[in-house]
């Protein structure tokens, strides 16, 4: 006997959708949100900007001698100004526009690094490759009295070496991230002492030198070092920059990113690539300057919040950092300090905040 | 728009050496739910991955309206068909909002040009998951079930008819795990979505698929509707548990009874 009643009842379907004008209400508001922090977001950008350029102009115009801006627009034009002809022509102009160069190439490597690994202490600083770089640089520097492109040439090749190394050392079924960066921090130990060896070989010590590749440094700067770093930042910023959306999807997993559309394999290839493009080429030319690639991205972060991507504002603030930095080591301090120590200064503290903070959170790095 | 055919056609598929799932044939219906379900390791993530183009099939092709999904542009395929994956990330600190808003990624060119057509598609997302109060919230902040519904959100802005999804309850308490089954009804029932999904529990894909699929070793053991396929002789093939099969009073679906070894009745031991 079946005492169930044979009919079930009627579904009770919640109503998906809800009147028109609630839900023109809604798209509004969206759209409002949206309209704000698009011109927040322009805001920031032009501040950015602005300082990025205050402190080009200052760079320019101020230090044991000050010029007008009248007289280095001059130099600039191709004008023979007494003293400032070589002051600035010769020797802030090139330091300045490398600093500009590395700092943009430095920052957006950095955080192009630190979303495609989900993890900001995966910045190529802290994993090796900048260290692999300056290794290369300074091998064929020192060891190969070598100059110009084929310098360049060596830095990117262990570059894209060392990227090759970390990845196969950690690869086990797929890369994870948080022991990529554990192997990174051992091999940037042994090129980091790698580098001293090569120094330790040179006819005379260079403190100069040595300093330059340990920590980064713009002293002696000169115009053919930055040609071959503009140029990479030129071809590579842009391949990045094209590359934004796909990368922000890879933040939310491989899965999701592919279900949205995105050639997963095709987007982290090109990534690497370009990043460590960039960062072997301002390496060869700067040394690797301590900590701005790792810092940058989530000062950018900061500041930016959720108004859309983080790679222009982080090459900013990588720009900043370095121009910032070398300004204050060269003329704020009593004594000159390389800008590789200011910056490493600056990073070091935040290195340790951030390992802590993972520690205390119980989470792996 | 009418719902898309999506058949899978001599598949062949594993990871490396291995194979997973060899020569199989399969028709989903369309606008209808359907669920996989199976023993663990018998081949149901792996049929939904390649489905949606994460696994790439030795041989054989999924097609979508008789078009191979392997040759299509990969966003125009985010344009049909949605997934929602086992373990989806949320970047950290993201918004309900913003991460809703990443469903429209497919509809954007290169430089993410925001339109009214997104915004409308993101409010109907909202609304329609019942999100909307959740907007402003930190995705890290909410709990398991809200979080699902802000994945299914995500999935839906991205406007595809049809939508894989890979266990949505897991991880989810009773309750929740009937708000989010009840919720990709409604849309089904409403919207004609076509829904495919791996379940776990195999009462609630009883009750909540219009078409079950139970896959083992890789291949299907039985298709068809629930009230049909799922007896006793076919759960102790595919899942290899001895049980009864009852009509479940509340909603003549299927209901199975599994036994065990303990705390079973005299006449009841199989």
């Amino acid at each position: 006997m079946n005492t169930i009643s044979e009919t079930t009842t009627q579904p009770r379907v919640q109503v998906l959708t809800s009147s028109t004008e609630e839900r023109t209400a809604l798209i509004n508001q969206l759209g409002s949100i949206r309209g704000q922090r698009a011109r927040q977001r322009r805001i920031i950008l032009a501040v950015l900007s602005l300082l990025v350029l205050s402190m080009v102009i200052a760079s320019l115009c101020l230090g044991q001698t000050n010029y007008s801006p009248a007289q280095v627009w001059q130099v600039i034009q191709g004008h023979k100004v007494p003293g400032a002809s070589f002051t600035v022509g010769t020797l802030r102009l090139p330091r300045t526009a490398i600093a500009l160069i590395a700092g943009l190439s430095f920052g957006l490597a950095g955080v192009s690094f630190q979303t495609l690994l989900r993890n900001p202490l995966a910045s190529p600083d802290v994993i090796g490759i900048s260290t692999g770089a300056s290794a290369a640089a300074a091998f064929a520097i020192v060891m190969l009295s070598l100059s110009g492109t084929v310098v360049f040439f060596f830095a990117i090749v262990a570059g894209l070496l060392v990227a090759t190394l970390i990845y196969l050392l950690s690869y086990k079924g797929g890369a994870a991230g948080t022991r990529l960066i554990l192997v990174g921090i051992g091999v940037a130990a042994m090129l980091e002492s790698l580098i001293s060896w090569v120094l330790t070989q040179a006819g005379q010590w260079d403190l100069q030198e040595a300093t330059r590749w340990l920590t980064g440094s713009l002293n002696g700067s000169t115009w053919a070092e930055s040609i071959p770093a503009l140029i990479a930042l030129c071809v590579l910023g842009p391949l990045l920059l094209s590359q934004t959306k796909y990368l922000d999807s890879l933040q939310m997993g491989d899965d999701t990113a592919a279900a949205l559309g995105t050639r997963v394999e095709r987007t982290r290839i090109l990534v690497i690539m370009a990043a460590v493009g960039l960062i072997s080429f301002a390496t060869a030319a700067t040394g690797p300057i301590a900590f701005v690639a790792f810092l940058s991205g989530p000062i950018a972060g900061r500041l930016i919040g959720n108004r859309g991507s983080k790679l222009i504002p982080a090459a900013l603030i990588g720009a900043l950092l370095v121009l910032v930095a070398d300004f204050a080591g060269q003329y704020l301090l009593g004594t000159r300090f390389p800008v590789g120590v200011i910056t490493g200064v600056l990073g070091a503290p935040y290195l340790v905040y951030l390992i802590i903070r993972t520690n205390r959170a119980g989470g792996s790095l | 728009m009418p719902p898309r055919e999506l058949t899978v056609h001599n598949l062949k598929v594993g990871y490396g050496e291995r194979t997973i799932i060899d020569g199989l044939e399969l028709a989903i219906p369309p606008g209808e739910i359907t669920c996989i379900v199976g023993p663990n390791a018998c081949g149901k993530s792996t049929l939904l991955r390649s489905m949606s183009r994460l696994l790439r099939p030795k041989a054989g092709q999924v097609l979508l309206d008789g078009k191979d999904i392997h040759r299509m542009q990969p966003k125009t395929l985010a344009r049909m068909l949605g997934l929602l994956p086992q373990n989806p990330i949320a970047p950290e600190g993201i918004t309900v909002a913003d991460l809703v808003g990443r469903g429209r990624q497919p509809h954007q060119g290169l430089f993410a040009r925001w339109s009214k057509e997104d915004d409308a598609a993101m409010a109907e997302a909202l609304e329609v998951t019942n999100t909307v109060e959740l907007a402003d919230r930190p995705v890290d902040e909410l709990s398991g079930g809200q979080r699902q519904r802000v994945w299914i959100a995500m999935a839906l802005a991205q406007g595809t008819e049809t939508l894989l999804l890979d266990e949505p309850t897991t991880f989810l308490d009773v309750s929740h795990q009937l708000d989010v089954l009840d919720l990709l009804t409604d849309l089904n029932r409403q919207r004609g979505t076509t829904v495919v999904m791996v379940l776990h529990d195999l009462n609630l894909a009883a009750r909540y698929s219009d078409h079950l699929i139970a896959l083992r070793d890789g291949s299907i053991r039985a298709h068809g509707k629930p009230e049909d396929i799922l007896t006793a002789k076919v759960v102790q093939e595919v899942f290899g548990l001895h049980c009864q099969v009852i009509v479940d009073p509340s909603t003549l679906k299927p209901l199975i009874l599994p036994a065990g070894r303990h705390h079973m009745l005299e006449h009841t031991r199989l």
